[in-house]
């Protein structure tokens, strides 16, 4: 996994998000999920190539439910665009790396 | 422009089949895989939202879906093909060699001599109100993706056919009750996966029940259904409704071109010719019927074979 990405949990969630400087994405994910396998190397390339505009953190729901409840995450992947610790945008489902990084910055 | 001899479009079993056996002739084949999804639509087809196979002969322990293709697709590898994770956009089969626009060209960047359009099939949605609003909601087409968030809850698989079935049965390791909707009164599923139905305390089934409307204001609260009988309607309450309906074929590269069947799907004459020369069609885009792995990875291999025989006789 590219070091640019942080691993979240239940306990250290709300810390990072509050103190992020930059827009943060969660990736809600689980590795029982195709999916989500899918799109982990695109969010690692994006990682390295938008750090400027945006950090990336992963959240595993198998071990974090109280988190994905709290943001009532129902299908996955999922991911949340936090901006000064409020979620900015949803965005569900596996998606090729333009379309993602196209939503991502509409949101920005 | 690249150009292949041989242009596999979808990497199910039937494309990444036909990328062995064309491979393994020399041919150099180009799959364009598919983009990521969370449909059927995506590299690695159907078989990437299932769990356990345990009817693909050779593995006598089950294997996953997910697992299964990324061995096919290895062995694709291994023998010479070229693997792009992007989309056909457009195919012009007017043109010979055939000519394939990928996502974001402007002009086609693949040219082709022959073309395996392996494509598949995606799953149907049942287009009542509230579907679209409440999908990832609580309404899902994924049992694998989001079964988990269902602990507890009480949910609906609506279908009755084999997927309908895998899907109830997984779903029982996480929900409290599984209903099955079904509109007929009997169900379309094979044997064993009935026999396993019946047998588990979890399912129970609403037979003869057309769904009319998924409620729910910002999660899904339950499921409106007619009897198909009497007509009566009435409210089935459920946390979670999971989609398993049946197929449509993914036919829009071709569908103004190509031969189909009254259902949609490609018409293959003797093995896997089309009416269009030199396009031959493989798996579940051209399969109504059978739709398992093992036939679809055995019409992609019937696909290579007609492939490669036509390019010699062509002389290419």
């Amino acid at each position: 996994m590219s070091d640019k990405i942080t691993t979240l949990t239940d306990a250290t969630f709300d810390e990072v998000v509050r103190s992020s400087d930059k827009p943060l994405l969660v990736d809600f994910w689980a590795e029982w999920c195709g999916p989500c396998k899918m799109i982990a190397p695109i969010l690692e390339e994006l990682a390295d190539e938008q750090a400027e505009r945006f950090v990336i953190g992963k959240l595993d729901v198998d071990s974090n439910v109280a988190t994905a409840t709290k943001y009532s995450v129902m299908s996955i992947p999922t991911l949340l665009l936090f901006k000064d610790g409020e979620v900015v945008a949803r965005l569900v489902g596996a998606k090729p790396k333009g379309a993602l990084l196209q939503e991502i910055t509409a949101n920005l | 422009m690249t150009h292949t001899r041989v242009l596999i479009i979808g990497s199910g079993p039937a494309g990444l089949t036909a990328a062995i056996y064309t491979g393994r002739a020399q041919l150099h084949p180009l799959v364009i895989e598919g983009e990521p999804s969370s449909t059927t639509d995506q590299p690695g087809g159907q078989l990437m939202l299932t769990t356990d196979i345990e009817n693909f002969p050779g593995f006598p322990e089950a294997l996953t879906g997910p697992e299964l293709m990324a061995r096919m697709r290895e062995q694709a590898v291994r023998f010479g093909a070229e693997l792009r994770t992007t989309k056909v956009q457009r195919l012009d089969t007017t043109t010979r060699p055939f000519r394939a626009w990928l996502t974001g060209d402007e002009e086609p960047s693949v040219s082709a001599d022959t073309v395996i359009l392996a494509t598949g099939a995606k799953s149907l949605m049942m287009n009542v109100p509230g579907e679209e609003r409440l999908l990832s909601h609580g309404l899902s087409t994924c049992a694998t993706c989001d079964g988990f968030f269902f602990r507890g809850h009480d949910i609906a698989v609506v279908g009755g056919g084999d997927s309908a079935l895998e899907e109830a049965l997984f779903l029982t390791r996480f929900a409290t009750s599984v209903t099955v909707v079904h509109r007929r009164d009997a169900l379309r599923a094979s044997k064993i996966m009935q026999e396993r139905a019946f047998a588990n305390d979890k399912i129970t089934f609403a037979w003869n029940s057309q769904v009319l409307e998924v409620l729910g204001d910002d999660r899904v609260s339950g499921l409106r259904l007619r009897d198909t009988h009497s007509g009566e309607e009435r409210v089935l309450d459920v946390t979670g409704v999971f989609v398993a309906i049946g197929h449509v074929p993914n036919t829009a590269l071709v569908q103004d071109d190509l031969d189909l069947e009254e259902k949609g799907y490609v018409r293959t004459g003797l093995g896997s010719y089309t009416s269009i020369d030199g396009l031959f069609a493989a798996g579940d885009v051209q399969d109504h019927v059978y739709r398992q792995a093992v036939t679809s990875a055995g019409s992609g291999c019937v696909a290579a074979i007609d492939a490669e025989r036509w390019l010699e006789a062509q002389g290419l």
